[in-house]
């Protein structure tokens, strides 16, 4: 294949790899120097990513549902006042085919929790334990006592940390208080029968868990419930189950994604893929000055030979893409070293980095204490073909110094 | 063939202050298989002219032509064409390129040119052996001495067969027994092969070889004899 300028690939290949391989140490520094960064790009966006989908994961356990209806008033006053009726039967026709997995109703009102000793604001979740579980509520973070058994199991399961602020314990008696229609108080004792650890504090000091018909009847609400969660496929994208949703549900309710739901969250999602971008773009350019560095020596070192070129009849264009076709030897050497060191460091990690020694610290951003490196295929070609894109770029500058001798000049050159 | 018309070529170069007039009227006919020596202390105008003449450097003004096509005419391109395609140069420091082996850098030229593979192999061999390198041929020109690195550059000049050949003090570098190999080479290929030579020099062993020796001093021609062979 020729170049268009009668030089062959091959033949501007070989010069190209072989000049690389002039300055062996300045090469093998530039190299290490690529890799590193790029190791750099990849490691640290694989835990950011991995601390961000935890934390979304996790924020979604708390508030299980890809998809949630409610009220259309209800996010702004949720009170029994602004409640719904149980689905029909074309939402329900809707809610039992794919793209849904699993949905669960609940009734979610705030309320005041009562011990002997103190009281604290709750959010009571009157919830019908199986279909909540498919939704996302974990039984294995009971960690005392038991989890609902039906949907009118009399008890009330609590978090840890409500627990220790209330200074009540399993088996006994607290006071749930919220309020009923019109404005009545409703209130009622319930025995504590489980408690659980939630994966963020706020979780086990603001959520106490009840049956969805004893809530009801607390509440004297009868059918109606707070909110319809909805789960199906990946999280990431709940656009499809989303409109699947909305479309069964009329006009009578608000259906939100959880994006919309914890615009927090929501963000973190949105943001992260920019994120990365930024993140790879300032390591590069922090590795852009050596690197134009490496080629504008490597240029000034063959002005003699550029004009030596030149004078034999090789077209600038020729020299322009040798010298940038050895930037890409460089860079691509560069990136697959650095693609193997990071992929070396991230599968060891694979089971998780323990940071429970700075556990309160990231809870408080919505974090768990344990993180799970994300090494997703989508960062790697981004890390990669910024490294490509910009390297070619950044390089133009030294092969166009190198194309714009002047024979006579640059034979010259002692 | 090549016949080469040189028509009031002037050039000056500025110094600092100083304005050097580097070729001051200079006009000279080079006719076809001409073997032509210019002399004259350094600064005299001989590498000027050869450079004009193989278009890597542009004139004030005057004209050049080779074989009636006007050189001070052309565009880049062109210019990187006529000398690719007809004019084989030997400057005085060798001037490989180093990563190429010997043959790699007779070659060069001709892979520019695009020539197979085969071909190139087989003429850059014939011309080696033609310069006594036959068995150097993979040798970097790190690994060769000053006259056989010199003789490289020669064999990369003529391998392609070009018209014309201007060689920049090919001699300046070289021993003396190196540099009578290399003028007797020069007129080889200059009787055999009717390749002209044009030749800057102010060593007085390669004049000799000339049949016509051009002089030159402060930009200008001062005397142009023909030489009678010994």
């Amino acid at each position: 294949m020729a170049t268009g300028h009668g030089l062959s690939l091959t033949a501007v290949s070989q010069l190209s790899w072989r000049n690389l391989w002039r300055n062996q140490r300045r090469t093998i520094i530039m190299l290490l120097a690529i890799a590193v960064g790029v190791w750099a790009m990849i490691f640290m966006t694989a835990l950011m990513r991995g601390m961000v989908d935890q934390m979304i994961e996790d924020g979604i356990d708390a508030l299980p549902g890809y998809v949630q209806l409610h009220h259309p008033d209800y996010r702004d006053d949720p009170n029994v006042e602004n409640s719904l009726p149980p689905p029909g039967p074309e939402l329900l026709v809707a809610l039992g085919s794919p793209p849904v997995e699993a949905w669960a109703r609940r009734v979610k009102v705030p309320a005041m929790a009562s011990s002997e000793r103190n009281n604290r604001a709750v959010m009571l979740l009157g919830v019908d334990p199986q279909p909540e579980i498919a939704v996302g509520f974990d039984p294995s973070s009971i960690v005392a006592g038991r989890f609902l058994e039906g949907p009118n199991d009399p008890g009330l399961v609590v978090g840890r940390k409500l627990l220790e602020r209330l200074e009540t314990d399993l088996g006994k008696r607290i006071v749930i208080m919220s309020q009923g229609p019109n404005n009545s108080i409703a209130d009622r004792g319930f025995r504590i029968v489980g408690v659980f650890e939630g994966k963020l504090s706020a979780q086990e000091e603001n959520l106490v868990y009840a049956a969805i018909g004893t809530t009801q009847e607390l509440l004297g609400m009868g059918e109606q419930i707070s909110e319809i969660a909805v789960k199906g496929g990946d999280y990431r994208d709940a656009s499809a189950l989303y409109a699947w949703v909305e479309q069964a549900a009329g006009g009578q309710y608000e259906v939100l994604p959880w994006t919309k739901l914890d615009t927090y969250l929501g963000l973190m999602l949105g943001v992260m893929d920019g994120f990365v971008l930024v993140w790879v773009v300032v390591i590069f350019m922090a590795l852009s000055f050596g690197l134009v560095n490496t080629l504008m020596m490597a240029v000034f070192e063959r002005v003699r030979e550029f004009g030596l070129m030149q004078a034999l009849g090789m077209k600038p264009a020729s020299i322009l893409y040798q010298v940038l076709l050895e930037a890409l030897m460089l860079l691509i050497l560069g990136l697959l070293l650095g693609n193997v060191m990071a992929v070396a460091s991230i599968m060891p990690l694979r089971d998780g980095i323990d940071l429970s020694i700075v556990a309160e610290g990231i809870e408080m951003m919505g974090a768990s204490s344990t993180l799970y490196p994300a090494l997703k295929p989508k960062d790697l070609v981004m890390a990669n073909t910024v490294v490509i894109v910009l390297g070619i770029l950044t390089s133009l500058l030294p092969a166009w110094r190198a194309s714009r001798y002047r024979p006579v000049e640059a034979i010259a050159k002692t | 063939m090549a016949e080469i018309k040189c028509v009031e070529l002037c050039k000056t170069y500025r110094q600092g202050d100083a304005i050097i007039k580097a070729l001051d009227h200079v006009s000279l006919d080079i006719e076809q298989g001409a073997f032509i020596c210019l002399s004259g202390p350094s600064g005299s105008g001989k590498t000027t002219l050869l450079n004009m003449i193989g278009g890597l450097d542009a004139l004030d003004s005057g004209e050049i032509s080779i074989d009636g096509q006007r050189v001070d005419l052309l565009e880049k391109g062109a210019l990187a064409d006529l000398r690719l395609h007809h004019i084989g140069f030997v400057f005085q420091s060798y001037n490989l390129i180093p990563v190429l082996s010997a043959r790699e850098n007779v070659e060069f030229v001709m892979q520019v040119q695009g020539v197979p593979a085969a071909e190139r192999r087989r003429k850059s061999m014939a011309i080696l052996e033609e310069v006594g390198l036959k068995d150097m041929e993979g040798r970097r020109p790190s690994q060769l001495s000053g006259g056989q690195q010199q003789r490289v550059a020669v064999a990369r000049a003529i391998v392609s067969q070009p018209k014309l050949v201007l060689a920049d003090e090919p001699t300046a570098n070289l021993d003396s027994v190196s540099a009578k190999h290399l003028m007797e080479l020069f007129v080889e290929l200059n009787q055999n092969h009717r390749v002209t030579f044009l030749i800057s020099t102010h060593d007085e062993r390669v004049m000799r070889y000339a049949q016509r020796l051009v002089r030159m001093r402060d930009g200008k021609v001062v005397s142009d004899e023909i030489q009678i062979s010994d």
